[in-house]
């Protein structure tokens, strides 16, 4: 049966730290752009920390939501791309192969949650932190998109190892970068194919909403609204 | 055989191709350096990347978009008219067809090159070209893009045959007075025509047969360009209107282009003789009924956004209506519909001035009217933390400009090429249709039409 990953975001227990975001870079060989750069809107974050306030100052209550690719079923980036550089791999992911990517940018702008991000320039890094670059993961040159991948270069491992061992592969092995990283545990990755596994479980949660939902892209990410629980869904 | 008339009308007609001034050395080497300062800002932003441009995220598409949709759309002045005005056969056409049928050709090209100068890798742009290749990889179908592809060139193909086919008896006319090198290349062009009437007949069907073909064709290519944006999920993007919004639009700013150009071209080649005020007062009432659809597209658009009233979409309305955007909304208000209703309404204000300045104002408009689709969308997608804004910067400014001045500098070489106006259509235009129907009928009993 082929897998289904997904990943459920609790937004009860987000502290909003951004320890996932430096994660996230660090794995992915995301570049940081600079200052200038930032500032021009070309910073590069495939998962970010989206912060909200409610209410007047002083009774101001602030609010943090993950955003990372929501590897929509229903895609709108995939059927955009003229080069098939957007497509569904056969776990459900939306991956984008960047040696296919031609820089038409529409994926981008089809996309409804704004996470994909494109090499303004060709990027580099000043030693020695050139040093630290993820041998698993290709570094992507100027006019290419990229985005969140769910870490599938750490997927591909497990099941690699998994199948050496001659093994179904464990509920919770695999780990992106950002939920390994997430303190509050407030991110939980799996397959949403096996009905046991904790992210399955935590997406038919009744507290579960997915984001922009009106859109119809049937994303695999399900965040956990904020709100008194009982102790069944307790995990 | 010829009349006094025709031969002071081939004259007339036939001058600017064997005379060349200095001033159109002049006009020609500076369009030529602004457009070669276009080139050299694309290759400047193909070396350091995409990054130069205004372009980020998320309004990943910005001045480049905005100036294809722009050029296409003009591009539907001429071989739509045309091949409309010669369907209905309104006499008054002319002098106008070939004028048009040249922007076409070349709007079309300058169009084309913005997708190509909007890619973040366009060395790989033959990638969308389907052939069986070492990747084993075909164009996705699905995207518009591709559609676009296709459409552009079919539209590109058909009106460059569109315009070299009734110019096939004026290159037999300039071969017949040129010796050497021009003699041989009028030669090849003209394909041995000799004015036999079954090669006339043989012109007049095949032109039939194009004007037919060509309605189509134009009419889907600017709602596929429209597709680029409706099939997207995308706050006022994705709206059913915008085939026949676009293809309005299209037409509407291809008018204006179309009246800005023949009042150029009249008086740079002194044919005031041939492009009278009836031609701009005909253009005229089009680009006034043009101007109105139009108007009725943009109301029903915003109305009905307005009353779905859905979060995103009114972000980006009210951007347009009365925040950021709201300057450039009513400039195009005022430039496509406040300006050019009266001077195109009133009698006594219709004059070839007139319409000129209404149609500076539309091209104006239309280009602001391309921008604002493209833009506040974009700016308002997506989650509210992730909104953004877009200002251009200097290198889409230069190839904006650049773009004019290839337009320019093509429609002027293309005029030494050959006459702007299609001298044969004139004549048989004096001539009295009646009189050549006759002819034709006779040479057609003597059994010289197979």
């Amino acid at each position: 049966m082929p897998h289904k990953w997904g990943m459920a975001v609790d937004l009860d227990r987000c502290t909003g730290c951004e320890a996932c975001v430096v994660a996230c870079h660090s794995e992915n060989n995301i570049p940081t752009v600079g200052e200038t750069e930032a500032a021009r809107g070309r910073a590069m974050h495939w998962i970010r920390i989206e912060r909200y306030w409610e209410g007047e100052f002083p009774e101001v209550q602030v609010k943090f939501r993950p955003v990372l690719c929501q590897q929509c079923d229903e895609a709108p980036c995939e059927p955009v791309c003229p080069t098939y550089a957007s497509s569904h791999s056969e776990d459900g992911l939306n991956s984008q192969i960047y040696n296919r990517c031609i820089g038409t940018r529409y994926c981008a702008n089809a996309c409804g949650y704004n996470v994909r991000f494109f090499n303004f320039f060709t990027p580099s890094w000043d030693k020695p932190l050139h040093l630290q670059l993820n041998p698993d993961v290709s570094v992507r040159e100027g006019g290419v998109m990229e985005k969140c991948t769910f870490c599938i270069q750490r997927i591909n491992a497990g099941k690699v190892s998994a199948g050496i061992e001659q093994r179904p592969l464990l509920d919770g092995e695999i780990q992106p970068a950002c939920v390994q990283s997430c303190t509050a545990n407030a991110l939980v990755f799996g397959d949403l194919a096996d009905p046991d596994s904790t992210v399955s479980k935590l997406s038919k949660s009744p507290r579960g909403t997915k984001l922009l939902e009106e859109l119809g892209t049937k994303p695999k990410v399900t965040y956990l609204q904020r709100g008194s629980w009982d102790d069944s869904q307790k995990r | 055989m010829t009349r006094k008339s025709d031969s002071s009308l081939t004259d007339d007609l036939l001058r600017p191709v064997f005379e060349t001034s200095t001033k159109f050395y002049v006009t020609a080497a500076v369009l030529a350096v602004i457009v070669a300062a276009g080139f050299g800002t694309w290759f400047y932003q193909i070396y350091w990347g995409m990054g130069v441009t205004g372009d980020n995220w998320p309004v990943f598409w910005g001045l480049h978009e905005t100036n294809f949709v722009f050029w296409i759309g003009i591009s539907h002045a001429g071989t739509l008219i045309s091949a409309i005005l010669r369907i209905v056969n309104a006499t008054w056409r002319r002098p106008v067809t070939r004028c048009a049928e040249v922007i076409t050709a070349f709007a079309l090209m300058i169009g084309a090159m913005f997708p190509l100068v909007h890619l973040g890798r366009p060395w790989l742009a033959w990638w969308l070209i389907p052939y069986p290749s070492e990747r084993l990889l075909w164009p996705n179908y699905r995207s518009p893009l591709v559609w676009d592809f296709f459409a552009i060139n079919t539209y590109l193909l058909s009106s460059l045959l569109f315009l070299a086919l009734p110019a096939i008896p004026d290159f037999a006319l300039i071969r017949d007075r040129t010796t050497g090198w021009r003699n041989w290349l009028y030669g090849k062009l003209s394909l041995g025509w000799q004015g036999t009437p079954r090669q006339w007949h043989r012109l007049e069907s095949a032109m039939h047969m194009m004007a037919l073909a060509i309605i189509p064709i134009a009419i889907s290519v600017h709602t596929i360009v429209s597709f680029d944006f409706s099939m997207a999920v995308v706050p006022m993007w994705h709206s059913t209107i915008f085939g026949p919004y676009f293809v309005v639009g299209a037409i509407f700013s291809g008018i204006a282009a179309l009246n800005i150009v023949m009042a150029i071209v009249r008086r740079m080649l002194h044919l005031e003789k041939y492009l009278q005020p009836i031609h701009f007062r005909n253009l005229g009432k089009l680009m006034l009924a043009m101007s109105l659809l139009w108007g009725y597209f943009v109301f029903n658009e915003r109305l009905v956004t307005w009353y779905g009233n859905t979060p995103h979409e009114m972000a980006a309305l009210w951007s347009t209506q009365l925040g950021r955007y709201s300057p450039m909304f009513w400039t195009m208000i005022f430039c496509n519909f406040i300006l050019p209703f009266p001077l195109l309404t009133i009698r006594k204000l219709r004059s070839i001035t007139a319409t000129v300045i209404a149609s500076c104002g539309v091209v104006i408009g239309m280009w602001l009217e391309r921008f604002l689709i493209i833009v506040p969308s974009l700016s308002y997608k997506g989650t509210s933390y992730s909104w953004g804004t877009y200002l251009p910067r200097w290198p889409e400014i230069v190839i904006f400009g650049a773009s004019f001045a290839a337009m320019a500098l093509l429609y002027l070489l293309f005029s030494k090429f050959i006459p702007i106006i299609s001298i044969w259509e004139m004549k048989v235009g004096e001539h009295s249709n009646i009189k050549v129907a006759a002819q034709v009928q006779e040479s057609e009993a003597a059994g010289e039409l197979v």
